[in-house]
């Protein structure tokens, strides 16, 4: 019988060998459609790792490398710590699943390293965040690049109301970075009904302090900014300024025009819903990239047809559906996960437990995002034909 | 938002050739409803959406727009409930 060291040998005369150099040349020169695959554990690859290079561990070679290689034609050159790992992997790649072009780099990591070629050192999750966000980080469409953009992300919550509450346990439970609140309302015992961030022993506390309380008892990584302000249109700009991504929680027509002329200016997507009784809707308005607020609403409603919840009522649970619907389309806007709501709007109808899609086009002669967005001024945000009339209606 | 004005109604079944003629047929159903969708002119409300199936009227033909019989008509309120 072969010891392992004879048996490593024998394969590397089967095998297509290159110095870190030719590696080094090929990637330089855009690799020649090469797929460049690191064969080590995660801790190694996680400490360095080649540019561009491709994780697959040796010990689900078998089962992943289709993933990172899907066309057996194409090259794919391997690599390890030295080169005795990735030989075995090659040999395998070549015999038993069908490999046509397979080269090991000689000497691995350490020999690149030694000639002083360049390293990626990628940022690394604490092992408590590893734990905390394995179930993202196995989800494909979000994994650890997905994870690390949401950690890195900048989400302003405008309403720690009905909609704001789940929306904002659930961004912090998905391990959103920063979460900004603005709302200048105390919770009232009316509120719980519905505003599951709050509770009843804080009954009288201002919203935002109640709900970073709640956020940091999910999960104490979270930054929050809170903005204990009524939005307007003395602030608004500087409210979102620096936001990745605004959720429309608030409860009155005024702030959400103001809310999208703003948006459309700093060119924010905002992620939008609304309830009223068993109804609500949800949609995306991306700046540039899909209609805008005013494309589908083009003016409001008279005071006498926009009831609000407070005084038409809302079935406690609505909020938490839309509310969460909105969370799921703010982790798709900052990882780029799937299909965003934009130039969509989504109605929930929740006595016929419906839902139903339209369509919303950009409006060409839109009052706003039909313009440049420098063009947008101070004096125009928030202004809608019949404001004065409209204020005056609404009390 | 209208459906105070339909006693409750959500889903009428009504006779046309356009989307016009639809909403017409409701407003006279239920009369509660024409001054929510139309103005004293008889022009649609700026306010008010109308879908025929999943598409804005605005950006077909308006109120000529015309329907067959498996259509939907769709009046979208605009809510700002939070």
């Amino acid at each position: 019988m072969a010891s392992g060291a004879d048996l490593i040998r024998q394969i590397k005369q089967g095998l297509k060998m290159a110095d870190p150099s030719e590696v080094h040349d090929q990637l330089q020169n855009g690799r020649n459609g090469a797929a460049l695959i690191d064969v080590r554990e995660q801790h190694e690859f996680e400490s360095a790792h080649l540019p561009g290079a491709t994780h697959v561990p040796r010990g689900h070679l078998e089962t992943r490398i289709e993933g990172a290689a899907p066309d057996k034609a194409q090259p794919v050159i391997l690599y390890c710590s030295t080169d005795n790992r990735s030989s075995l992997a090659a040999d395998t790649m070549q015999r038993l699943l069908g490999y046509e072009d397979v080269t090991v780099m000689t000497g691995g990591i350490t020999l690149w390293k030694d000639r002083g070629y360049e390293v990626e050192v990628p940022r690394a999750f604490t092992p408590e965040q590893r734990e905390r966000y394995s179930r993202h980080i196995l989800v494909p469409e979000i994994g650890i690049e997905g994870q690390l953009k949401l950690l890195d992300a900048k989400v302003l919550l405008l309403g720690a109301g009905g909609l704001g509450s789940p929306a904002a346990l659930y961004l912090a439970a998905a391990g959103v970075g920063t979460i900004g609140i603005v709302d200048n309302d105390v919770v009232d015992l009316s509120n719980l009904q519905r505003q599951v961030a709050h509770s009843n022993d804080r009954i009288g506390v201002p919203k935002v302090d109640s709900a970073e309380i709640a956020i940091h008892e999910i999960n104490p990584d979270v930054k929050v900014d809170k903005h204990n302000v009524r939005l307007g249109a003395d602030n608004v700009i500087e409210l979102i300024e620096g936001y990745d991504v605004v959720v429309d929680g608030l409860d009155n027509f005024p702030t959400r025009y103001l809310l999208n002329d703003a948006s459309v200016r700093l060119q924010i997507p905002v992620v939008s819903a609304s309830i009223l009784g068993f109804d609500g809707q949800l949609a995306v308005f991306d700046p540039y990239n899909g209609p805008c607020y005013r494309c589908l609403y083009p003016t409001p409603p008279p005071a006498e047809l926009a009831p609000s919840c407070g005084a038409a009522g809302v079935l406690g649970v609505l909020p938490g559906v839309m509310g969460l619907l909105q969370a799921t389309e703010v982790i798709k806007l900052v990882t780029g996960a799937g299909e965003p709501l934009v130039g969509r709007l989504l109605l929930y109808e929740a006595l016929g437990a419906t839902f139903t899609e339209l369509k919303v086009r950009r409006d060409p002669d839109c009052p706003i995002c039909s313009r440049d967005p420098d063009s947008i001024s101070d004096e125009e945000m928030g202004v809608f034909p019949d404001y004065e009339a409209f204020c005056a209606g609404a009390g | 938002m209208l459906r105070s004005s339909t006693a409750g109604e959500k889903e009428i079944e009504v006779d046309g050739a356009t989307v016009g003629d639809v909403l017409r047929a409701l407003t006279s159903k239920h009369p509660a409803t024409e001054s929510q969708l139309f103005s004293e002119q008889g022009e649609l409300n700026r306010y008010v959406n109308v879908y025929l199936n999943d598409e804005d009227v605005r950006v077909l033909d308006g109120l000529d727009t015309e329907v067959s019989d498996s259509d939907t008509v769709m009046i979208l309120p605009a809510m700002a409930g939070g």
